[in-house]
């Protein structure tokens, strides 16, 4: 709804009031006079002539003129029928806008929550444990530099799509991430999980925009991690993929997010995929019963090839040490630079150990656990040095 | 949707180093963008060694030499363009060699009335 509304009257604020206030019409006369026969399109209908009541009521100051002269093609319609006007999903314009470059990436994250999943500021503040304040305000400055810059309400030209796909996909991510890295466990609240939206959002992307390989890669990513939701931590303890009880995998999330893998492998045809796609196809690889090590390290090195990420390569030695041993591992991940990553000693850790060189195992485990930012993880990394 | 291009230019010892016919080139591109429709007006500016700051306290004009704020990489030249969005603005300043020279274009919205 508040999609349809941003588009129309190309304005946040006025957009969110004026559903604010329709939903207030609403409670009060619904009670009275029963429930329209199309209570969406009514709100929608009643939201737009709010609106537009508001605009006539400002009509003086010059900074509406423009908005003044979009509303103004449509009055006819709006007063003449008011349930019939077929709306435009606008959703995917609204996507865009709220993770356009020109926004700061926490804006952009905080936007998206906002607009396209209904969270209240609250409850954004809650979940990225800042303030509300200090979210409303990164809130109404968003939404102030999409007015005063000029950021469009759109879908980007094909020109400027593949960057600005990539963008969204990114915000998408980290909005499914803040959920994971097990901080997110810790801070969900009441609210809904972060997951959870995130995964909505990609579905919807995915809806949206069927022919797009990435979209599908990312939602194949997010369904395969947390289909292993219940069984990542036991009893508020971390637990390795490894030791996970298969039983609390969510079969249904895995069969999606398989499902979602083909479309995406399907679109991309003999071309190599992207950054997503790769990490689904290597986490639907560990959803089977056994790990195909060599196939999980043949993906990772393709993944390397696109992201050229140092933690790229420290997953591909892990697989590499399902293959050749510790000793290869330990080998690969030589020189990387990745000091201020704490799986990257984690991992070392884990090769020095079983290679027998407890000494130096124990050193990087410390290091680990002086960088870890959960504390089911800094308990996991405890009971190892413990059992050195 | 009118914005201010702030061209703020690279170190001059980039420019230095370039061939005569890297510079020609690089000029064609800035008189092509002059051309560009939705261009109001630009122009480029004398280095900021030649910049004088003007200040008034208490009704006396109180004159300095240099630049208001100094930094590395100096406005250079500006535009004032007129373009659809913000989208618009960003692909015109992307254009500018200045932005892949190691410098940068400051993309400001002016305020209408």
């Amino acid at each position: 709804m508040l999609a349809a509304l941003v588009g129309f009257l190309g304005d946040f604020d006025l957009a969110e009031d004026a559903a604010q206030e329709a939903f207030a019409i609403a409670a009060e006369r619904w009670p009275r006079e029963g429930i329209p026969a199309n209570p969406g399109g009514w709100l929608l209908a009643t939201a737009r002539n709010r609106a537009i009541d508001r605009i006539r009521r400002q009509r003086t100051l010059a900074e509406k003129t423009k908005l003044l002269a979009r509303t103004g093609e449509v009055r006819e319609s709006v007063d003449d029928e008011i349930e019939e006007t077929p709306f435009r999903d606008e959703r995917l314009e609204l996507i865009f806008t709220c993770c356009h470059p020109a926004l700061a990436s926490d804006a952009q994250v905080a936007l998206t929550l906002r607009a396209l999943c209904g969270m209240g500021t609250e409850q954004i503040a809650h979940a990225f444990l800042v303030p509300e304040a200090t979210m409303a305000q990164r809130l109404v400055r968003a939404k102030r530099k999409i007015k005063d810059a000029g950021i469009p309400f759109r879908i980007p030209p094909a020109h400027l799509l593949p960057d600005r796909l990539s963008a969204v996909l990114a915000v998408v991510y980290l909005i499914f991430n803040e959920h994971y890295d097990g901080r997110g466990e810790e801070h969900d609240g009441p609210g809904e999980r972060l997951g959870a939206q995130a995964i909505r959002l990609g579905a919807a992307l995915a809806e949206l925009m069927p022919d797009e390989p990435e979209v599908h890669g990312l939602l194949a990513l997010m369904l395969l991690h947390d289909s292993r939701r219940g069984a990542r931590i036991r009893d508020g303890e971390l637990v390795l993929l490894a030791d996970q009880d298969r039983a609390l995998w969510d079969r249904t999330q895995i069969r999606a997010g398989r499902a979602a893998l083909g479309r995406a492998l399907a679109l991309y045809g003999s071309q190599a995929g992207g950054i997503y796609t790769l990490q689904a196809a290597i986490a639907a690889e560990h959803a089977h019963d056994r790990s195909d090590w060599p196939r999980i390290a043949a993906l990772y090195g393709q993944l390397a090839r696109v992201s050229r990420s140092p933690v790229v390569e420290l997953n591909r030695a892990v697989a590499l040490a399902e293959i050749e041993g510790p000793a290869a591992g330990l080998r690969a991940i030589d020189g990387l630079e990745l000091d201020g990553y704490q799986y990257l000693h984690a991992t070392r850790a884990d090769f020095l150990r079983r290679l027998g060189r407890h000494r130096e195992a124990r050193v990087a485990y410390e290091r680990a656990h002086e960088l870890a930012r959960s504390e089911p993880e800094r308990r996991f990394l405890q009971r190892r040095l413990d059992e050195l | 949707m009118k914005y201010m291009l702030n061209v703020y230019s690279p170190n001059s010892s980039v420019w230095e180093r370039l061939s005569e016919h890297e510079r020609s080139a690089i000029s064609a591109e800035y008189a092509a963008i002059n051309e560009t429709p939705g261009i109001l007006g630009g122009a480029q500016l004398q280095p900021p060694t030649s910049a004088t700051t003007v200040r008034v306290h208490d009704g006396s004009t109180l004159a300095t030499d240099g630049p208001f704020i100094e930094t590395k990489e100096a406005l250079g030249g500006y535009w004032l363009i007129e373009v659809e969005d913000l989208d618009a603005a960003i692909e015109l300043a992307a254009r500018v060699p200045a932005a892949r020279l190691g410098g940068a274009v400051e993309v400001r919205p002016v305020v209408e009335r």
